[in-house]
């Protein structure tokens, strides 16, 4: 970058040179004050009333298609802390910035064309891995989703590259006709329509990103492993905090019907028995939450079971259990049986949902365990219910 | 992908090899190594890694792969089975994805 940095004074004749009257027509010191007055001066000419730059645009180069925002390849602070709330749901459902295209460096015709989605937390990445190279980033607008999940939904499709083609003017920034997309987003973009329609040859680019400046460097070719997805153990942690937190409202109903149901007694509702209760059934739902979002996916590849909803009922087991033993015995057989019921299935249909999260599971094996695990986990919540109740009496 | 498997038998994928034109286009976008290129024929190699994911058949020139796509998560499927697999979501406007 330092490169690019001292070089674009003196090189860049732009168009906002003219509207500058008092700039020297020679090449501008950058040592007095900081940037480069033509540096400055190409922000200042594009503030607008009522928007504001993103801070990770460094200046906007000219092109035959017009201004195009230069960014900045090393995240701040500001961008890794917004990436962490994200991943722990904060803030996550408008995390996006504006589609069109940028540059990377201070790219020619000749550079590549890389296209991504506008989820902020895609975008980071591919500047990350882009780092000290010179390159075209074309944004599509996904609506803030990441680019699988929006492929997967059409968004990241064809049309919207080809919509994106148009808007940007790209063949008049570059002299190619190639376009590097992530592989995952063949899912929405037939490579064969979008050539036919626009001229533009896919180039399916590495799975993960951080592949990216490998699979440039090799003259665009990925590995057997750069093509194939996997769910590490990191990758696997790094999704727990949204899983869980999602599981957190429907938990609230739930805890909020187990604090009517404890306190059902011999005197119809008892406010001292529930509250004398509803704490167990309490510790029965967050062993449940625990199991299917926390132990199912750290466990997943060592539990039992090609079915998700299996592999729940043996966490669901193993972290009700103690529970149900130690604390639950004051409740009888029946209060033990109903307290690991409630904490199995809770964590089987957690695991069972965490498919949805996961790479590699097929909707039609969903389809196929979901029909015989949610009679079964119906079936146990309504014997759970049978026997709190019972166990109070 | 090899230690993590999942439901075997289930994929509806299928490839017509008459249509087949050996371009490894499918190849090439399977992230699961689905398939490989044999006597220039696609050649379905491991049914059971399939995710249904679709990226094979929309990008065969010839149409000779089939695949049922879909989102693979409980909450979506459960509301297909209640409101029909067109009108599927996976919890509305404050759904996971």
């Amino acid at each position: 970058m330092s490169e690019n940095e001292s070089a674009c004074a003196c090189t860049s004749k732009s168009s906002q040179v003219a509207l500058m009257p008092s700039m020297p027509s020679s090449c501008v010191s950058e040592s007095c004050c900081g940037a480069s007055m033509e540096k400055a001066s190409s922000m200042q000419n594009h503030e607008k009333a009522g928007y504001r730059i993103m801070p990770f645009v460094e200046e906007f180069i000219p092109t035959d298609a017009g201004d195009v925002p230069m960014i900045r390849t090393e995240l701040t602070y500001g961008d890794i802390l917004s990436n962490i709330n994200v991943r722990l749901n904060i803030k996550r459902d408008d995390y996006k910035i504006a589609s069109g295209l940028y540059a990377v460096g201070r790219p020619s015709k000749d550079s590549p064309v890389v296209v991504t989605a506008n989820y902020k937390l895609s975008f980071d990445h591919l500047r990350k891995a882009l780092y000290g190279r010179t390159a075209w980033i074309l944004i599509l607008d996904t609506l803030g989703v990441n680019v699988w999940c929006a492929a997967g939904k059409g968004t990241f499709g064809t049309n919207e590259l080809k919509r994106q083609i148009g808007l940007t003017g790209i063949e008049k920034v570059v002299g190619h006709r190639k376009l590097i997309l992530p592989q995952l987003a063949a899912t929405g973009v037939s490579a064969v329509s979008l050539k036919k329609q626009t001229g533009f040859e896919v180039i399916w680019g590495p799975v993960r990103t951080e592949d990216l400046g490998l699979f440039l460097d090799n003259d665009m070719n990925a590995d057997k492993k750069m093509r194939q997805v996997t769910f590490g153990l990191i990758d696997r942690l790094v999704v727990i905090p949204v899983e869980a937190s999602l599981a957190l409202k429907p938990a609230f109903y739930i805890l909020a019907a187990l604090f009517i149901l404890s306190g059902i007694s011999p005197d119809i509702f008892s406010f001292k028995i529930a509250i004398d209760r509803w704490p167990l059934s309490f510790a029965a739902v967050l062993m449940g939450i625990f199991a299917g979002t926390v132990l199912t996916p750290v466990l997943l590849p060592f539990v039992y079971g090609n079915a998700f909803a299996m592999k729940g009922l043996i966490t669901g087991f193993a972290a009700g259990l103690p529970v149900a033993l130690f604390w639950g015995s004051r409740e009888g057989a029946q209060g033990m049986i109903a307290l690991m019921l409630i904490t199995v299935s809770i964590s089987s249909y957690l695991a069972m949902n965490f498919t949805g999260t996961t790479p590699f599971t097929s909707p039609s094996g969903v389809e196929k365990e979901m029909r015989i695990g949610i009679p079964l986990q119906v079936s146990a919540v309504i014997l759970a219910i049978i026997l709190w109740i019972i166990a109070a009496f | 992908m090899k230690k993590l498997r999942y439901m075997t038998g289930v994929t509806t994928l299928k490839l017509d090899q008459d249509s087949c034109v050996g371009c490894g286009n499918c190849e090439t976008v399977c992230p699961h190594a689905v398939f490989q290129i044999e006597n220039k024929k696609a050649v379905i190699t491991d049914p059971d890694g399939c995710m249904e994911c679709g990226a094979c058949q929309n990008n065969c020139p010839t149409l000779a792969i089939t695949v049922e796509p879909g989102v693979g998560c409980a909450a979506y499927i459960i509301s297909g089975w209640i409101y029909g697999r067109e009108n599927a979501s996976c919890g509305g406007p404050n759904g996971c994805c």
